[in-house]
């Protein structure tokens, strides 16, 4: 319970360490789901290129 | 050397290197904010004056050094795609702004939230280090904004690669505002001798080293996507996408 009241600052400290991880995690999702869909179009358009050729 | 740099700037041989580079990059780094977090959050002593607050140090420096690092990096790789014409350096800069916006957010929220308990206030606008941080924001935005309102990649290129060079003074404004004018901010003390106790510092060190491997990590990963962009009609990338193991 000590940890989790940082000595009253419990709110402050907690609430920045988990926003941090939130946006790094968030970030690191969308980087590569970004990558994902990405590859995915070039991919379609390429076979769909190919097959039409 | 210089082989490996030429070969670093060809975007076939990065697009590869690229995949291999980032579990090195990662691993280390979710490695050591765990152990920084840790530690920061339990092991070491609460400060004498700020008490258990203190504690948010761990995670609002190295945000703040990462979102001046990354803007750094946005105008040395827009100096070098005008001056060089690299494709490779122009691409840095578009997959490290969105990264440096989130580290600039990231050092702005949790300034706001140290300096509730601390300054007795969440913000002050005369306050040199809040205001030029922000202002950072903004710049990363209007590079962001610029880039995605101009199709040519090759114009849009140039356009925020002078926007990221213009701003760089904005850069050196955030770090010296604390000691040029009087600031609500503490001064420079974590690379200043005598300003911490050790047991303090090295969990800070293994923060700002872990942040910045993800950091690396997740630049490579949008610089991976950026180069598959912009090479999607070449023949490396068709033979990439239509070979059995294709790239991903």
């Amino acid at each position: 319970m000590d940890a989790l009241a940082m000595g009253n600052y419990g709110a402050y400290v907690w609430s920045c360490f988990g926003l941090t991880l939130i946006v790094v995690v968030l970030s690191a999702w969308r980087a590569r789901a970004r990558h994902k869909h990405v590859y995915r179009e070039i991919e379609v358009q390429i076979k769909a290129l190919e097959e039409h050729q | 050397m210089w082989k490996f740099f030429h070969q670093l700037a060809s975007p076939p041989h990065f697009y590869r290197l690229a995949a291999t580079l980032i579990p090195w990059l990662a691993v280390p780094g979710v490695l050591l904010i765990a152990y920084g977090a840790y530690a920061g959050l339990f092991l070491v002593s609460a400060d004498y004056q700020q008490g258990d607050a203190f504690r948010i140090i761990y995670v609002h420096v190295p945000s703040a050094y990462l979102s001046m690092m990354a803007y750094m990096m946005m105008a040395v790789g827009g100096g070098i795609g005008l001056i060089w014409r690299m494709k490779l350096a122009h691409a840095v800069g578009a997959a490290a702004a969105p990264l440096g916006a989130a580290f600039t957010f990231l050092a702005l929220v949790t300034g706001s939230i140290w300096g509730r308990p601390m300054w007795g206030t969440w913000w002050e606008w005369g306050d040199p280090r809040m205001t030029s941080e922000l202002i950072l924001l903004f710049l990363y935005f209007g590079y962001m904004a610029l880039r995605s309102s101009i199709d040519d990649t090759a114009k849009a290129d140039k356009a925020s690669a002078v926007l990221a060079l213009v701003g760089v003074v904005n850069v050196v404004i955030v770090h010296f505002s604390v000691e040029w004018w009087s600031s609500l901010h503490q001064g420079q003390t974590v690379f200043k001798k005598g300003t911490m106790d050790a047991d303090m510092r090295i969990p800070l060190f293994a923060m700002l080293i872990g942040f910045s491997l993800i950091f690396g990590a997740m630049l490579v990963s949008r610089l991976r996507t950026e180069v598959l962009f912009r090479e999607r009609r070449t023949r490396w990338v068709r033979e990439l996408v239509l070979s059995p193991e294709g790239g991903k």
